[in-house]
């Protein structure tokens, strides 16, 4: 078998011991990788029904097919546990080397089981697990903590995923941290925490050998030498932040939390205004020919010397979300959360939360005492240095910082019962995940693909706002199309998250992003690896099995239809101004489209998969526990 | 004392274009062992800070040091190219050369336990496959004259502010 090791490892820290899993190749052809896989993982190793902090959780690895081969854009991997945010699947990617050693030391995967008592990190050296204190790890900061390790075994291609001093102290949203890239979103850092591992280092030192080397360097050359040309100039000039202009324009760009999608100061926080003032480097995760990158620094004021990369959902959270016009603080804000491993969109929407709480009154002054301010600050939209202190404060959990660490569901809860308030209004966050960057109130297909999405408010799971800003579906309306738009729209995603492939190489293969234009070249990827007979319809059902492997792992841990649901806000409260005003999405239209959609998945009206759309997809298994 | 390079042509890479994607490593250890493995490279990309990034292999340095050192022999160089050939037979892996090169453009084989070091692919059609792959045009296939000559003419380029005739009439 090419492509594949045929092996998964699962680590016990509970017993210190580890041992081998044998795949058979039905297996791997059905769960591909990626994201997929590390669900199918979690499925097979979780505790039903435990807290995502219960030792029952497993922290499961998948890795990628194209991993460590030239394939552009395949250095990736998929992680996945129980989240601690939406008590649902969190299943994350990650992009560059650590997937590229792993593939190496020849591991499919990776479970780890169990809670160590005290502070570990692991060694995965080829064949050897080695189970490690971590005290000199402790408190370092995430691209610190791999360079450490790397000190310590003497060898810069030592790998490793980490947490930083956010996860450690267990900020509910702390990320998985590798080579500067996030496996972000869930909350994995906080699962590891749960667990005091800080990180996971890898070193493979195996070649990594393909079904048929000549014909996918061919297809790679062919696909790295489109990625240089318009297919990716986006991507490759400005990064994601060139979007900031447009949203703004279009009025859904996240504003005063969720309050507006109109910015009036966009201009300061654009990605234009980033590549002028700040952009130092443009920089790419591993086997990746496009580098979208932006390394950004701040050269003077208050917050010089902040650095890291800056792309459009984390500035959004930031920037106009919390009202602030600053590129400066919206970089250094973001360089807390990288560096402390977590997640910059939960992080900023959690800040919007507590400002919009203040300037309503819920939150006072006093509220906000901190080493930094003794006699408290007033967080207003807008001020920077207050955003900044947040941020800071939610990473220490000092204050009102360990309040916003759980995230808005659980803040807002807290606070409305201490307070008798109704802050749960505004707190901006679907099944427990703080919302993207795109104000669903006028972009109706996403509002409902954001509802059904099964690891909450995700714009990377739910692709179904680009029918609606391209014009493809009127986005102030409903109507019966949207059912099929948004069920295709997110296993078109899961598809590249699966494989994993990052989605900037989609319009490379042939200029097309549609299935037409990409499923036929990722087919004749997957066969030249592994030497299997993948076509159009293979490559499609790639995503329809990696959509129904999550709905089933969330029906098993209790979900229902009510779950998929949109916040109060985007109910309830139209925007003032741009042209989203006025709009709101209404129960009812949310009901109508959610039927539309169970239906064009082939599930019940409660939302459940029937037995036999299960058994035809391969998962009997998973047919005889949930399927009705 | 750092060692001059030379007339010889070698791979230089572009820090400023680099972005560390590594696919040359993959193209070299494809080429010298049918297998993708960065361990295995000729190549070695280096990155520091996150953002310092760059790839390096043999300089075909004049009078190369690591030539010099090898206590067996085993490693002569080319009088004409320049590159450094390695005897299998003679080598030991000592790493004598590892330590006399300045640029770490020498790397012991994990499995063999031999030196490697990279050749510029003379035997294979088409030369430096690196310098094929790099998606960035960040690696050159030249020598310290064609760079300084290249160098001075991007500095004009960019400085000097003339109407400049359409490149692409489309």
């Amino acid at each position: 078998m090419h492509g594949y090791s045929g092996k998964i490892l699962h680590i016990d820290l509970d017993e210190r011991k580890h041992w081998s899993e044998e795949k058979p190749e039905e297996w791997y052809k059905i769960y591909i990788g990626g994201v997929c896989m590390a669900t199918r993982l979690c499925w097979e190793n979780i505790k039903v029904g435990c807290d995502a902090y219960d030792p029952g959780n497993p922290i499961c690895f998948a890795n990628g097919i194209f991993s460590g081969t030239p394939v552009p854009v395949g250095g990736k991997y998929g992680l996945a546990s129980k989240s601690p945010l939406t008590g649902v699947i969190g299943d994350s990617l990650s992009g560059s080397w650590f997937s590229v050693a792993l593939k190496r030391a020849q591991w499919d995967g990776v479970v780890i089981h169990g809670a160590s008592k005290d502070w570990i990190y692991l060694f995965i050296d080829d064949d050897r697990v080695e189970f490690l204190p971590a005290d000199k790890l402790l408190g370092l900061g995430t691209y610190e903590t791999e360079e450490k390790i790397r000190e310590i075994f003497g060898d810069d291609q030592v790998r490793s995923a980490t947490i930083g001093p956010a996860g450690e102290n267990m900020v509910r949203y702390a990320n998985v941290t590798n080579d500067g890239r996030q496996a972000g979103r869930t909350g994995h850092g906080s699962v590891w925490a749960s667990k005091k591992l800080k990180a996971v280092a890898v070193r493979g030192t195996y070649g990594v050998t393909v079904h048929d080397p000549e014909t996918l360097l061919g297809l790679s050359f062919d696909i790295t030498e489109s990625a240089q040309g318009p297919h990716t100039e986006k991507y490759r000039i400005y990064g994601t932040s060139t979007n900031m202009l447009n949203a703004s324009k279009e009025g859904f760009l996240p504003t005063h939390n969720f309050q507006e999608g109109v910015f009036d100061f966009v201009e300061l926080v654009s990605g234009e205004y980033l590549d002028e003032h700040h952009k130092v480097k443009v920089i790419a995760c591993a086997q990746c020919p496009i580098a979208c990158e932006q390394m950004s620094m701040v050269k003077k004021g208050p917050f010089a010397g902040s650095m890291t990369g800056i792309e459009y959902e984390c500035l959004q959270a930031v920037s106009s979300n919390c009202g602030i016009g600053d590129m400066t603080a919206a970089i250094k804000m973001v360089d807390i959360s990288d560096s402390s491993g977590m997640d910059t969109m939960s992080m900023g929407v959690s800040i919007s939360y507590a400002m919009e709480c203040f300037e309503r009154g819920v939150l006072k002054k006093e509220d906000f005492k901190c080493n930094k301010y003794p006699e408290g600050f007033e967080p207003n939209f807008g001020n920077g240095e207050a955003g900044v202190t947040l941020a800071e404060m939610i990473r220490d959990k000092e204050g009102i910082g360990a309040l916003l660490a759980e995230g808005t569901r659980i803040a807002a809860k807290k606070i409305d019962q201490e307070r008798n308030s109704e802050s749960w209004k505004w707190a901006m966050n679907i099944k427990g995940l703080e919302c993207p960057g795109y104000d669903a109130r006028s972009l109706k297909t996403f509002a409902m693909g954001l509802a059904v999405g099964t690891r909450g408010g995700c714009h990377n799971r739910s692709a179904a706002y680009d029918p609606d800003i391209k014009g493809q579906t009127n986005r102030f309306t409903v109507d019966d199309t949207r059912g099929v738009v948004a069920a295709r729209s997110e296993e078109y995603a899961a598809v590249y998250d699966t494989l994993p492939m990052c989605k900037f190489i989609r319009r490379c293969f042939t200029g097309k992003a549609d299935r037409a234009g990409a499923w036929p070249a990722i087919a004749k990827l997957i066969n030249a690896t592994t030497g299997w007979n993948f076509d159009y319809d293979d490559v499609d059902l790639i995503g329809v099995r990696a959509h129904t492997i999550k709905k089933a792992f969330n029906i098993r841990e209790g979900w229902k239809s009510e779950d998929d649901d949109i916040p109060y806000r985007w109910k309830h409260d139209p925007m003032t101004k741009g042209p989203g005003a006025g709009h709101v999405v209404t129960d009812e239209e949310l009901n109508y489209m959610k039927q539309l959609y169970y239906k064009a998945k082939g599930w019940t009206e409660e939302g459940l998969i029937p037995k036999k759309l299960l058994i035809d997809l391969g998962m009997d298994d998973v047919a005889e526990e949930i399927g009705v | 004392m750092v060692a001059s390079t030379s007339k010889y042509k070698y791979i230089v890479c572009d820090p400023e274009l680099c972005i560390g994607c590594q696919l040359c490593e993959y193209i070299c250890s494809y080429t010298k062992t049918g297998e993708f493995n960065s361990y295995r490279s000729r190549i070695r990309t280096v990155r520091v800070d996150e953002v310092l990034i760059t790839a390096v292999s043999c300089r075909t340095c004049e009078d190369a040091p690591c030539v010099r050192a090898c206590p067996r022999d085993a490693l002569t160089q080319d009088a004409v190219t320049g590159i450094i050939h390695i005897d299998p037979q003679k080598c030991d892996g000592c790493a004598w050369c590892v330590e006399a090169c300045d640029f770490g453009a020498i790397s012991i084989n994990h499995e063999t336990k031999l030196a490697e070091i990279c050749d510029q692919c003379e035997d294979v059609e088409g030369g430096p496959q690196c310098v094929l792959i790099c998606p960035k045009d960040a690696l050159q296939y030249t020598t310290p004259d064609q760079r300084s000559q290249r160098t001075r003419k991007k500095l004009i380029e960019s400085s000097l502010e003339f109407p400049q005739k359409a490149k692409d009439p489309r």
